[in-house]
């Protein structure tokens, strides 16, 4: 019996080994599991791009439910991304929040007009320092608010139709099964 | 001669990359600096999750190396600005993660690699002990046979 003990040895590591290139492949190394889920968002006012004199704080987008999603004209992946949020995410039916980040407010006008803008109003973040507070590291970046200003989902890096069919509607079912 | 000077000055080339690489900030004095500088290896840019806050020049590091500074300016403790941290990017931007039953393993599993792998040793040792004591001349016979 004990004859076998290095091979039993020998299959352990590999099953080991291939659980930690499983694991790997599974999920986006990138993405770091935010503490805020299921927190309330922090506060913020932040200027609306194109009209400096306006400004939006989380007061002002309670009572419904939206999507805040971090974006700049200096982000490739967010290019990808914007054909989905144009057609998929927007018929979800839920306002859309553009959260400008760390990008010269031209450079941004520009991008939406040349793109197209999904956005019902975007808030302009010129030197992250709003970013931080919701643990943002790079663009793009998905957030889930609900009515009573609790941040329920995150989604770090571009949404693809996959992701909303298999993360955004339950978290939107979800919502609505409370009434929220 | 002058040509050995000016090789060794290309050697010192690299050091200006370094100097480039993270912004100055502007420190009151240099144990603010020394300060700084300690907390920021101890803290993972969360963008390019290889390098620490001071090593890395990705946007997000030079925004958190700004917060970081700025705490410190406005007299926040060490344990203060880590927890400001975790509490947006989770624990992940703490190089040392704190002990919990959550990181156990991570803590105190090659401590148990040890206990198993001197267990393991420690009984064949003890077999190998008896059997050779049991037929001391049947020994070196049975030596080619065994499984280590």
């Amino acid at each position: 019996m004990s004859r076998f003990l290095p091979l039993l040895g020998f299959g352990l590591l590999v099953v080991l080994f291939g659980f930690g290139i499983w694991w790997n492949t599974q999920h986006d190394q990138h993405e770091i599991a935010s503490p805020l889920i299921n927190k309330p968002a922090p506060a913020f006012a932040l200027p609306v791009l194109g009209d400096d004199t306006r400004k939006v704080d989380k007061q002002s987008l309670l009572g419904k439910p939206y999507f805040l999603n971090v974006f700049g004209s200096w982000c490739i992946e967010c290019v990808h991304e914007h054909p989905v949020l144009s057609s998929d995410v927007k018929q979800l039916g839920l306002p859309l929040v553009g959260f400008n980040y760390k990008d010269d407010p031209q450079d941004a006008t520009t991008w939406l007009a040349e793109h197209g803008n999904p956005f019902d109003v975007v808030i302009v973040d010129r030197d992250g320092r709003a970013g931080i507070d919701f643990g943002v590291y790079g663009a793009p970046e998905t957030f889930l608010i609900d009515g009573k200003g609790v941040i329920r989902y995150k989604h770090v890096g571009p949404i693809t139709p996959e992701v909303v069919v298999k993360e955004i509607q339950p978290a939107l079912a979800a919502l609505a099964k409370e009434g929220g | 001669m002058r040509r050995l000077g000016l090789l060794a000055l290309l050697c010192l080339l690299p050091l200006l990359a370094i100097a480039q690489a993270i912004q100055p900030l502007p420190f009151r004095d240099r144990a603010e600096e020394v300060r700084f500088q300690k907390l920021s290896t101890e803290l993972r840019c969360p963008m390019c999750q290889n390098e620490t806050l001071a090593d890395s020049n990705a946007p997000i590091a030079h925004d958190l190396r700004r917060q970081v500074f700025e705490m410190m300016q406005a007299g926040k403790s060490d344990a203060e600005i880590k927890a400001y941290l975790v509490d947006r990017y989770s624990d992940f931007v703490l190089y040392k993660p704190p002990v919990e039953p959550k990181t156990w393993l991570l803590w105190f599993g090659p401590l148990l690699v040890l206990v198993v792998g001197g267990l393991v040793v420690f009984v064949q040792v003890r077999r190998r002990a008896r059997t050779a004591r049991a037929a001391p001349t049947a020994a070196p016979v049975n030596d080619t046979e065994d499984d280590w």
